[in-house]
């Protein structure tokens, strides 16, 4: 069907334009009703708590609202850069997060790689398949299998070192302080190494076959062939999701820090994620929270503005 | 042409090295579903690997007769049935509505839907918002917020604009309205995207446990996740285990630890997933490059 033509005649007078815009809005009815209300949810639980930032600048209180309470300016981000905790939540948080990018990324360029390389279809694909089973597993769970696994007293890891001699004693993995960010690390890269490998082995599909072709005439074996071809082929990949990630530094993510940490390695697993929580909604210091999180988010923002400037500069692709 | 030695030698190490990746991954959920699967008096004495020792089926009919866990898991099948059904109902109207250019306003709604990808409005905020509203501490606050996903709606309008549009013009021919057109053309022609972003939404809200701690105090609106969350978080296992132990004393089931029922949640937990997740994989190369395209 040919609807009326949309927008406004601009020629015709104003009675006109007002009947036929009412008209429109008769005829489109039901799309309005299943577009309307949506927006009007949109509004609610997606534009509105952008407004409850201004919290971060006010001293909130529940009985006044958003619109009574009393401003306080910088006070917030200054008792958070004066905070004890500033220097401990920083480094466990950005050392969580460029861990786990570094570690992600090779991981799963090179899981990518090797399934590349795999000839079979079945095996190819039963890899694949089993890889990112933990993906769609939540954290709970996960962090279940882990303490089960990595378990003091009867966990399967500590049998298998004890049995191989490499130690005496079991070892309370989740008690060493300094050991925490890597077990963090590992378990995440564990659970997501197969999804994120999806993209760039959809990468490699795309690369142009008579690449190869014309290295194995060239008498280039398989390693060079990857290192050579290959790589240099999805390095585009690799840096636009390297700078998407760069800008979640400051988010360590919530779950690992939440479930695996403890009071014995809390000075190395407290992250800003969890701080807010136990901040904002364990304390009740709602404005303080909120400052800690509108620091986080232009933090964020500065930082996936340079590494684009940065990549610009250095030959890659502007990604935003 | 013949193979070089060193080509095989890497197939061999490549075959290797990703079955012993196979391992690793599969290793954790063959161990915990052995434990539960074994008699848990014998578990104690330690050494389990994949296969039970002594098989049975105890820790899992305490999950079943223990009042808490079953509403644990009713919650947790509702949110999930709820959650999934409304959200993709949801985000495919407004996805048809969008896939009309001519709709009044068409610019500006589509742009307002676009940002909200965008958008972060951080936990504190949220949590203020919920409770203006009286979303905080009820039922709702599991579906209401995830009405509508910006994502997915691109992924289906995506996908319904591929529909002929002579189909649709001919329904319109012969009178039928929007609603004819969503619910008789749309949607049945539809059903493998559909399904797709259901089951995506399904895992999401099987999984979420963040909300009940951050939205909620009420008990009887703790999930599965929440409950085995709690048990994991040491400061708060003690009381849940003694109550736990205590129930299982009244009806003579003593031979049953917490440890086992720990692992019996743990597989409750993850069966589900485990069910579904075959069923995606073959959408999941193709929705993410849509998304990386578009996002």
């Amino acid at each position: 069907m040919n609807h009326v033509p949309s927008g406004l005649v601009p020629g015709a007078p104003r009675a006109q334009q007002q009947s036929s815009a009412w008209r429109k809005i008769k005829k489109q009815k039901i799309l309005l009703l299943f577009c309307v209300p949506f927006a009007v949810w949109a509004a609610i639980f997606c534009y509105a708590p952008i407004w409850g930032w201004i919290m971060a600048f006010q001293d909130y209180n529940a009985g006044k609202g958003i619109m009574g309470s009393p401003w306080v300016g910088l006070k917030h981000f200054r008792t958070f850069f004066q905070e004890e905790m500033l220097y401990t939540l920083l480094r466990n948080t950005i050392a969580i997060s460029v861990l786990n990018i570094v570690v992600g990324t090779i991981g799963a360029v090179s899981l990518a790689l090797l399934l590349n390389e795999v000839k079979g279809v079945f095996f190819k694909r039963t890899v694949q398949t089993i890889s990112y089973l933990p993906y769609f597993i939540s954290y709970v769970v996960v962090a279940n299998l882990f303490l089960t696994l990595l378990s003091p007293t009867d966990g399967t890891v500590n049998r298998i070192l004890m049995k191989l001699g490499l130690i005496d004693e079991p070892i309370f993995f989740f008690g060493e302080p300094h050991l925490f960010w890597f077990l963090v690390v590992f378990i995440n890269v564990w659970k997501s190494i197969g999804w994120d490998a999806i993209i760039y082995i959809a990468a490699m599909s795309a690369v142009d076959t008579e690449l190869y072709d014309a290295a194995s005439v060239d008498g280039a074996g398989r390693w060079r062939k990857m290192w050579h071809i290959t790589l240099p082929c999805i390095r585009p990949t690799i840096v636009v999701l390297l700078i998407l990630s760069t800008s979640g530094i400051l988010s360590a993510g919530f779950d690992p820090s939440y479930l695996l940490g403890n009071p014995m390695v809390y000075e190395y697993s407290e992250v800003i994620d969890t701080y807010v929580y136990r901040m904002g909604l364990g304390n009740a210091m709602y404005s303080y929270a909120t400052a800690i999180g509108l620091f986080r988010l232009i933090v964020s923002l500065i930082l996936l503005y340079l590494v684009n400037r940065i990549a610009k500069k250095l030959g890659e692709e502007n990604v935003l | 042409m013949k193979q070089r030695w060193q080509d095989t030698l890497f197939d061999v190490c490549n075959i290797g090295f990703l079955t012993l990746l196979m391992i690793v991954t599969l290793y954790p959920f063959l161990h915990v579903l052995a434990f539960s699967l074994n008699d848990a008096v014998d578990s104690m004495r330690g050494g389990l690997t994949v296969w039970p020792r002594k098989f049975t089926f105890a820790n899992y009919g305490v999950i079943f007769r223990y009042d808490a866990l079953i509403d644990a898991s009713v919650m947790s099948v509702l949110r999930t049935a709820a959650g999934t059904l409304s959200s993709v109902l949801c985000t495919a109207m407004l996805a048809y509505s969008l896939t009309k250019k001519e709709l009044l306003g068409f610019k500006f709604f589509n742009s307002f839907f676009i940002l909200t990808m965008f958008l972060y409005g951080g936990l504190i905020p949220t949590f203020i918002l919920f409770k203006t509203i009286h979303l905080y501490n009820t039922f709702w606050v599991y579906i209401i917020p995830g009405l509508i996903s910006a994502f997915n709606m691109i992924l289906l309008r995506t996908n319904f604009k591929t529909i002929p549009d002579a189909l649709i013009e001919s329904a319109y021919i012969d009178g039928a309205n929007d609603l004819y057109v969503f619910f008789r053309i749309i949607l049945p022609l539809s059903t493998p995207i559909l399904a797709t972003i259901g089951l995506f939404v399904a895992v999401g809200q099987w999984n979420s446990w963040q909300d009940t701690l951050f939205f909620t105090v009420n008990d009887k609106l703790q999930t599965l996740q929440y409950v085995l969350m709690k048990i994991l978080n040491q400061t708060e296992a003690g009381a849940m285990i003694n109550q736990m132990k205590a129930s299982l004393a009244r009806r003579g089931m003593v031979k049953v630890t917490p440890d086992a029922v720990k692992m019996a949640i743990t597989m409750v937990a993850t069966v589900p997933i485990l069910c579904v997740y075959p069923f995606i994989q073959k959408y999941f190369v193709k929705g993410m490059l849509i998304g990386s395209v578009k996002g």
